[in-house]
């Protein structure tokens, strides 16, 4: 007999909202897991409460992204519902009323990245990020680590905490070379002052349930071991799945449930996952069950036939030896490092993002101050296809006195004619003050 | 007439006018003996030539599930894969069968014939007669249900089939209110055949109905196949009761103060509230249609205790209060001692109160002030937490989360033997006016005379599928691919009254009133390939006529 949790349950399909009629996040996606979770009787178990999401505010928004030209031309209102359902959940497990939360929610955010000009990947605004900023400020600094096991890799949840040393961003997905966004490769291991705090754990097409646990016993848990977080959060997209339209692997609702029995998340946010009627109802009645320590052993998909599921050899070996890979990348993170800095006092990089949803194109020059002490100060200067050209000085939560100082300095100091900027803007998330001129 | 645990009330009500009211002591053996004579002491003798109709509530139903006076029931279960169901089901006679359904009401496994005539055998040889068959989704797909009863054939007593219970989702609450709609049928039925002699009474064929636990009726005849809806109707008379004496249109709070505990009901515009997914009864939560009633343990008997420095208020009863002949100390002895209440001995108050007034190191009168402010106090905080927990119910729409109606109560309205000094300061706390329904003893029955017919009818649309399910009805028929929203008011409309009807209802109360409308674009890849509309409809409990102001103003 498993041990039973309390879980709370903050369920927002958004029955009125879509990014388009036909599009695959519209009014219609989560219509059949509620009738699914309503027929089973979920809500009625003793040990899960449903919970009403509460509603984001811009300054929520503000704490992890840089919006442009502000937060309320990106957002709308499910956009802050669904935040704001992921602080809902947050809220019931810090203040101790449930063991554990699952945020079924949307619209989805993982590819939203700290500079937003606008939707990608079905994505605005980071609803896990924007959760766990919300938890930092109302609770206190805590070191968290987020699981993505969406199919698409998280490249916006990676973006924002590329340079945070207490924020560990993994993520398992289908490989970036045969699907969208195309990045979240192996070398990927997070910026100068918290390299290895990202781990990216690509998966042939193809993968099974085998496939998946085996890199969640052997080099998740391991890595969670020893990171020591305070908080685990899966962002739990579910377009691994065998029926997924728009991806190509093999994992089943039976394989979710174990995935999270063996993750014991404090907070699943729902992100992606596209088979609305044959994986949704039963891999979100999996994922309660096991969260909520329930007997899931009868959850199966109408059409499930193991036999039809299996991973070949070739996939079985790639993933063995791609877990041995990371795990060697991760233990080695402390020596990696060293050979990164070599003494630099800054380290530059440049990024060409694509924003699919919305058809814009940025440019972005990301400067990071190396530092030992904090995150890092950020000054990142970015340049829109809408014609937008921003600069964000961004300082870390935690943050040590003399990156905050220069960078202080550097947004009183700017001086958007010369450099031709339409806005600039100073995020110091820690003590919740954001500027924009 | 409303046969409550203790008295049996009955009203004569002619128009919005009370003619005669009685009150007589409930025979708990004999139901029929205590509707009778409180027919007699009404003198509806007189009046049998133009009686209308008459409208029961009784305790039959509540009485037999909760007393566990109920017939075994052969449980025939087809649930598929999903929640595991072992735990629900010990002690109890239920037989998996195969056969599954989706979400959609497609067929994913059919059931197999061979398996239930197994079932049918071992079912016979038990003896058992009645049978609830419920399966997984058969509110979007009733062919399983269906097919098995047909199956199993006859030679049972009765057969309750789940997706008629109730339009709503929720498998094992479907369980359950199939089991008690089976366990207590034989006793209602035999409830129903007695009843029919109170015609001698009553004037020969006058139309008998009975009030249900969402405080419409249903007549007599119709009740037989769902006796389950009735339960919990005295709760249900008492908030339909106030209802009809206060005339109330705004959002407000019914309390009813009794002997032990106080009812709470919460009404938004008048309507009162019912339960979001059904009724609890005999600890087993149910998908019955019940008005929203939240009871707390706090009432005029209720126990009060001094203990580790600290005064507790219930909950339970320990017979009366002293100032009406027993042991006491109680809330209705503290409001006797204050002079509050106009009946009971005041001597026998005080002394019940000595006690504790040594142990709280207070006076006599500071002890039955305590004790009054303390009742009142936790019966106000009862209410303020039911309004929030109303209002923080889930929503799934981005419309109801921001423009979502939210209660605000505007008045009180209190019955009960207490009523006129708690609602004083039950009004001070909680910034409302309260109000006391003239008539109020006999409220119960005032509203289950009063009480329009209820009714609920769902229809599912798939145009991809081109299938409607009419869910209460067990139909199933085919429909065109331009089935619009407008069609399915349509059909709503016109099944929800031929349902009414069919309960007894007049059609001067039959307004339509939508509960639910969906309509979803299906998207299969990148086309639309048909449409997902839910709609939902009610007549909800209401009034066929207000007791008269002036009348009620008395």
């Amino acid at each position: 007999m498993k041990k039973k949790r309390k879980t709370g349950l903050v369920f927002f399909p958004a029955f009125d909202w879509a990014i388009s009629p036909t599009h695959p996040e519209r009014e219609e996606r989560l219509l059949y897991t509620q009738d699914q979770v309503f027929e089973e009787g979920l809500i009625d178990q003793d040990n899960i409460v449903e919970y009403k999401p509460g509603i984001a505010e811009l300054r929520d928004i503000d704490r992890v992204h840089i919006c442009v030209p502000e937060a309320r031309h990106v957002v709308t209102e499910s956009h802050l519902i669904s935040a704001g359902g992921t602080m809902t959940a947050a809220d019931k497990v810090l203040l101790g009323e449930v063991d554990n939360a699952f945020a079924l929610v949307r619209p989805p955010g993982h590819h939203a990245m700290k500079v937003v000009h606008g939707a990608r990947g079905f994505c605005n605004i980071n609803i896990e990020a924007v959760m766990i900023e919300h938890i930092r400020k109302t609770y206190g600094p805590r070191r968290i680590a987020v699981v993505d096991t969406d199919c698409h890799h998280g490249d916006g949840t990676q973006d924002i905490y590329w340079h945070d040393p207490n924020t560990l961003c993994i993520s398992i997905h289908q490989d970036g070379k045969t699907l969208y966004p195309g990045t979240g490769f192996a070398e990927d291991l997070g910026g100068p002052n918290a390299l290895g705090m990202t781990l990216n754990v690509p998966l042939p097409p193809k993968t099974s349930e085998e496939g998946f646990l085996y890199a969640v016993d052997q080099l998740i848990l391991p890595v969670l071991r020893e990171f020591k977080p305070d908080l685990i959060i899966n962002s739990a997209g579910q377009d691994n799945h065998y029926t997924d339209p728009i991806t190509d692997m093999r994992f089943t609702a039976q394989g979710y449930a174990l995935l999270n029995e063996k993750l014991s998340p404090d907070i699943a946010v729902l992100e992606g996952g596209y088979s609305i009627e044959g994986a949704l109802p039963y891999v979100n009645v999996g994922i309660i069950l096991a969260m909520a320590g329930l007997d899931y052993r009868f959850i199966r998909e109408p059409d499930y036939d193991p036999d039809l599921l299996r991973q070949s050899p070739q996939v079985t070996e790639r993933i063995e030896r791609e877990v041995e890979r990371l795990y060697g990348l991760w233990k080695t993170r402390s020596t990696r490092r060293e050979e990164m800095i070599r003494g630099a006092k800054y380290q530059q990089r440049t990024k060409n993002i694509y924003y699919d949803t919305d058809g814009i194109r940025e440019q972005q020059q990301e400067t990071v101050r190396i530092c030992d002490d904090c995150g890092g100060l950020v000054i990142i200067d970015s340049m829109a296809s809408t014609g937008n050209r921003i600069l964000a000085v961004i300082i870390p939560g935690q943050s040590c006195p003399r990156c905050r100082g220069e960078g202080e300095a550097v947004f009183a100091s700017i001086d958007k004619i010369k450099y031709n900027l339409n806005y600039v803007y100073f995020q110091d998330s820690g003590r919740d003050v954001y500027l924009a001129k | 007439m409303d046969v409550g645990g203790t008295h049996t009330d009955a009203v004569l009500i002619d128009g919005d006018r009370i003619r005669t009211k009685a009150k007589v002591l409930t025979n708990a053996s004999d139901l029929i003996d205590s509707l009778l004579k409180a027919a007699e002491a009404l003198h509806v003798g007189e009046h049998a030539s133009s009686i209308k109709r008459a409208v029961l509530s009784t305790t039959i139903s509540t009485n037999a599930i909760v007393q566990n006076k109920v017939d075994k029931v052969g449980m025939i279960l087809s649930s598929g894969p999903g929640m595991a169901l072992h735990d629900w089901l010990r002690d109890r006679t239920a037989h998996m069968v195969s056969g599954s359904i989706n979400h959609r009401g497609i067929e994913v496994e059919s059931i197999r014939k061979d398996e239930i005539d197994r079932v049918g055998v071992q079912l016979r040889d038990q003896g058992i007669s009645h049978l609830a068959v419920v399966g997984k989704f058969s509110t979007r797909n009733p062919g399983h249900e269906l097919a098995i009863r047909d199956t199993i054939g006859d030679g049972f007593g009765h057969v309750s089939l789940g997706h008629r219970m109730s339009g709503h989702l929720g498998f094992p609450r479907r369980i359950w209110t199939t089991y008690l709609n089976a366990a207590i049928f034989d006793t209602y039925r035999s409830f129903v055949a007695a009843v029919r002699g109170l015609w001698g009474t009553l004037g020969e064929g006058v139309p008998i109905h009975v009030l249900k636990a969402d405080g419409g009726t249903c007549s007599l005849e119709k009740s037989i196949e769902y006796p389950v809806q009735t339960i919990l109707s005295g709760p249900a008379a008492s908030i339909m009761g106030v209802l009809s004496l206060a005339d109330c249109g705004t959002d407000a709070v019914a309390l009813d103060i009794g002997g032990t505990t106080t009812d709470i009901a919460v009404l938004a515009g008048g309507v009162p509230l019912l339960e979001p997914l059904g009724v609890q009864i005999g600890g087993l939560k149910t998908l019955i249609r019940g008005l929203r009633t939240h009871s707390i343990g706090v009432g005029g008997d209720s126990v009060v205790r001094f203990e580790k420095g600290t005064l507790t208020i219930g909950p339970g009863r320990d017979g009366p209060a002293a100032a009406f002949g027993g042991t006491g100390p109680t809330p209705t002895d503290a409001m006797v001692e204050l002079g509050l209440l106009p009946a009971g001995d005041r001597d026998r108050a005080v002394s019940s109160l000595q006690g504790l007034a040594r142990d709280m190191q207070l006076t006599v009168r500071e002890t039955a002030e305590r004790i009054y402010d303390q009742a009142c106090r936790e019966i106000a905080e009862s209410i303020g937490r039911l309004v929030q927990e109303i209002n923080r119910e889930p929503v799934y729409t981005i419309h109801d989360m921001l423009e979502g109606r939210r209660i605000d109560p505007r008045g009180l309205y209190v019955v009960g033997g207490p009523a006129v000094p708690m609602a004083k300061r039950l009004s001070e706390l909680l910034g409302l006016p309260a109000h006391i329904p003239p008539h109020a003893e006999v409220a119960n029955a005032v509203g289950a005379a009063l009480a329009r017919t209820t009714a609920e009818i769902t229809v599912l649309a798939d145009t991809e599928m081109e299938v409607m399910t009419i869910v209460e009805e067990g139909s199933r028929q085919k429909i065109s691919p331009r089935f619009s929203r407008n069609d399915a008011y349509q059909v709503c409309r016109d099944r929800l009254h031929r349902l009414a009807r069919d309960m007894g209802a007049r059609d001067d109360g039959m307004e339509m009133d939508i509960v639910e409308d969906q309509e979803f674009n299906m998207v299969r890849g990148y086309y639309t390939t048909g449409k997902n509309i839910r709609v939902k409809a009610q007549i909800k409990p209401g009034l066929i006529s207000n007791i008269r102001r002036e009348e009620a103003g008395r």
